[in-house]
């Protein structure tokens, strides 16, 4: 833990990340997406009661893949989500609800 | 395991810190570890705070500076000016973050960094040291470019209430004192400012209210900017069902302000208001312009996308209003509850001695009250392009609603109680 706070007080820690950054995948990358719908749908998907939007903490992961389809394509009018959905890829879209799913 | 390997490996990469491998015999686990300060305790910093605990399941110790005791939003403060909403109603404790998340609030303003020394100094005269620092001061005004409002008295007779709180109060006490048949004149400063489609929907909320309760009244919109610069058709239209009330006038850059008999003067016009609030130009707040962190255009914090980090001061990392902004990306409270959360997602990498994530996401919505109800919003989403080293929004994505709507105003309220409770509760 020391070495920690050592390493990164001396300001290494930004360089030493930097050389390993090419390419991988961040192990976080699903949580850290998923965060990105919590302004509207609540901390890890669990949105306030009684706020007026959806939660999807717990919802099966192809239930909110097929509605972020619907909404991408249209097939589901909305005001918002439409335009939302259309930000990320498929495969972002497919994190982000196996990581809602995984909320119970 | 994975983490452990990583850290080795980078450690051995890099020259100078091959030592430090040797050192490693002591549990690198992927769990982060230190002390993370954060200044202040608005959309950014408090939800930077809240982040940093959860995504370490407490393994980081969090101190959050904030010089106010409460925490009070500007997202609906118009409506509490246009009268349709109470200050009750945009004002939270800070207890969520104490008690459920373990963050030390400190109730104190930070004077002064040392960035080379990692340590603070507060108000209250104590020192603050870190392993990692997160600004998010928000903005401070130029009224130095606002000449008549350079002395306090001055501004106590013309408001800004761009930030929430005594000034969005007193604003509301003038426009109740106002007689029937008199003139709100609202000015606009040069893009970029906090909140962009922010003035428009206070013009609209001001001019609902004075329609129902003192209908021969004007609002006057003086706009520095060529043209609306958030919203334009939805607000030109919203502005269209206020005629006779609403007048909006585009490049009318406020020139000087006569604060006692409350006149603003423009290039080519002066106008004698009866209620004059001055929105003036801002830059990143006072801690943050001042301590050494490279500006750009000298009002805003240069940052590197993937962690938030200053270019040029190491362990100072700075979200919110303060930064210099990506292409098309707004001054909002949404779009820093974003910064703040791959902020703290970065810090946490950094501190367990991995890079941050190569692949930041974030996206905004800005819901604006054309009145009591009715609703518009702007959304974008912007990605990470690793070959311009910044995020860029999403083409196809994005865009505004079709028209003010009501579903929307429920909405906007769903946004904003979602939003307060994942920076607060
Ligand atoms: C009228 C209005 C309406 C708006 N509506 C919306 C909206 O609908 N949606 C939206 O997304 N955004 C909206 N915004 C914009 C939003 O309020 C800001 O973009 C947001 O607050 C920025 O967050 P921040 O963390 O950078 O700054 P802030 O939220 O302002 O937080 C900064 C905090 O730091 C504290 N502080 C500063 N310096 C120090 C110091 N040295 N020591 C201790 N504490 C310090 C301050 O007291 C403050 O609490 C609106 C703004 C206004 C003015
Ligand atoms: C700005 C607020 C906002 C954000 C951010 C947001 N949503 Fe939504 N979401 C809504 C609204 C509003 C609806 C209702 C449909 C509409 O009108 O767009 C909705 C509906 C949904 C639904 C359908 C719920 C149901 O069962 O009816 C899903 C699924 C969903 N959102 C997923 C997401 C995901 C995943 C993200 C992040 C990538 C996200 N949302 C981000 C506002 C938001």
């Amino acid at each position: 833990m020391k070495l920690l706070r050592w390493v990164a007080g001396l300001g290494l820690a930004g360089t030493l990340g930097a050389v390993w950054a090419a390419g991988q995948p961040d192990p976080n990358l699903a949580r850290n997406l998923a965060a990105t719908c919590a302004n509207c749908h609540g901390t890890d998907g669990r949105s306030v009661a009684g706020a007026g939007n959806e939660g999807l903490a717990g919802t099966d992961k192809d239930t909110l893949m097929q509605k972020l389809r619907d909404f991408r394509s249209g097939a589901r009018p909305a005001t918002i989500m439409h335009q939302i959905s259309r930000g990320y890829t498929e495969a972002q879209l497919e994190l982000i609800a196996a990581y809602f799913a995984a909320r119970k | 395991m994975h983490n452990r390997r990583n850290f080795l490996k980078t450690a051995a990469l890099a020259g100078g810190a091959v030592a430090l491998s040797g050192l490693t015999g002591c549990a690198m686990g992927s769990r982060p570890r230190g002390h993370v300060v954060v200044v202040g305790g608005g959309y950014g910093g408090a939800t930077a705070a809240k982040y940093l605990r959860m995504w370490s399941q407490k393994g980081v110790d969090v101190t959050l500076v904030e010089r106010n005791p409460q925490f009070i939003s500007c997202p609906i403060s118009n409506l509490v000016i246009g009268g349709d909403k109470q200050m009750a109603d945009i004002t939270m404790s800070y207890t969520g973050l104490r008690d459920t998340w373990g963050v030390k609030v400190i109730e104190d303003s930070v004077i002064a960094l040392d960035a080379a020394a990692r340590k603070l100094r507060l108000a209250s005269g104590g020192e603050l040291g870190y392993d990692r620092l997160v600004l998010s001061p928000g903005v401070d005004f130029m009224f130095e470019q606002v000449p008549g409002l350079e002395r306090e008295e001055a501004r106590s007779r013309v408001l800004h209430a761009w930030k929430a709180g005594a000034q969005t109060v007193a604003l509301r006490k003038q426009l109740e004192d106002m007689p029937d048949g008199g003139v709100y004149a609202l000015t606009i400063p040069r893009a970029p400012y906090r909140c962009p489609p922010g003035p428009y929907e206070r013009a609209c909320l001001v001019a609902n209210y004075l329609k129902k309760s003192k209908p021969k009244s004007k609002v006057l919109v003086l706009d520095a900017n060529e043209e609306i610069t958030s919203k334009k058709a939805l607000f030109t239209t919203a502005f269209e069902r206020y005629a006779g009330i609403l007048e909006y006038r585009p490049n009318s850059e406020l020139r000087e302000v006569d604060a006692a008999s409350r006149t603003a003067t423009f290039d080519f016009d002066t106008v004698k208001a009866d209620v004059l609030n001055v929105v003036p130009p801002q830059r990143a707040g006072d801690i943050a312009a001042g301590s050494g962190v490279k500006l750009v255009n000298k009002r805003w914090v240069d940052i590197d996308w993937l962690s938030f980090e200053s270019v040029n001061t190491p362990g100072v990392h700075v979200i919110g209003d303060a930064i210099f902004p990506a292409p098309t990306m707004p001054k909002s409270g949404h779009i820093a509850n974003q910064h703040a959360k791959i902020a703290a997602a970065a810090i946490l990498n950094l501190l367990a001695g991995e890079a941050p994530n190569p692949e930041p996401v974030l996206m905004n919505t800005c819901y604006s009250f054309v009145d009591s109800k009715n609703v518009i919003h702007v959304s974008s989403i912007h990605q990470y392009d690793a070959a311009k080293k910044v995020v860029l929004p999403v083409p196809g994505s994005g865009g505004v609603s079709a028209a003010a709507n009501e579903l929307e105003g429920k909405y906007a309220m769903a946004w904003a109680k979602n939003i307060w409770a994942d920076m607060l509760v």
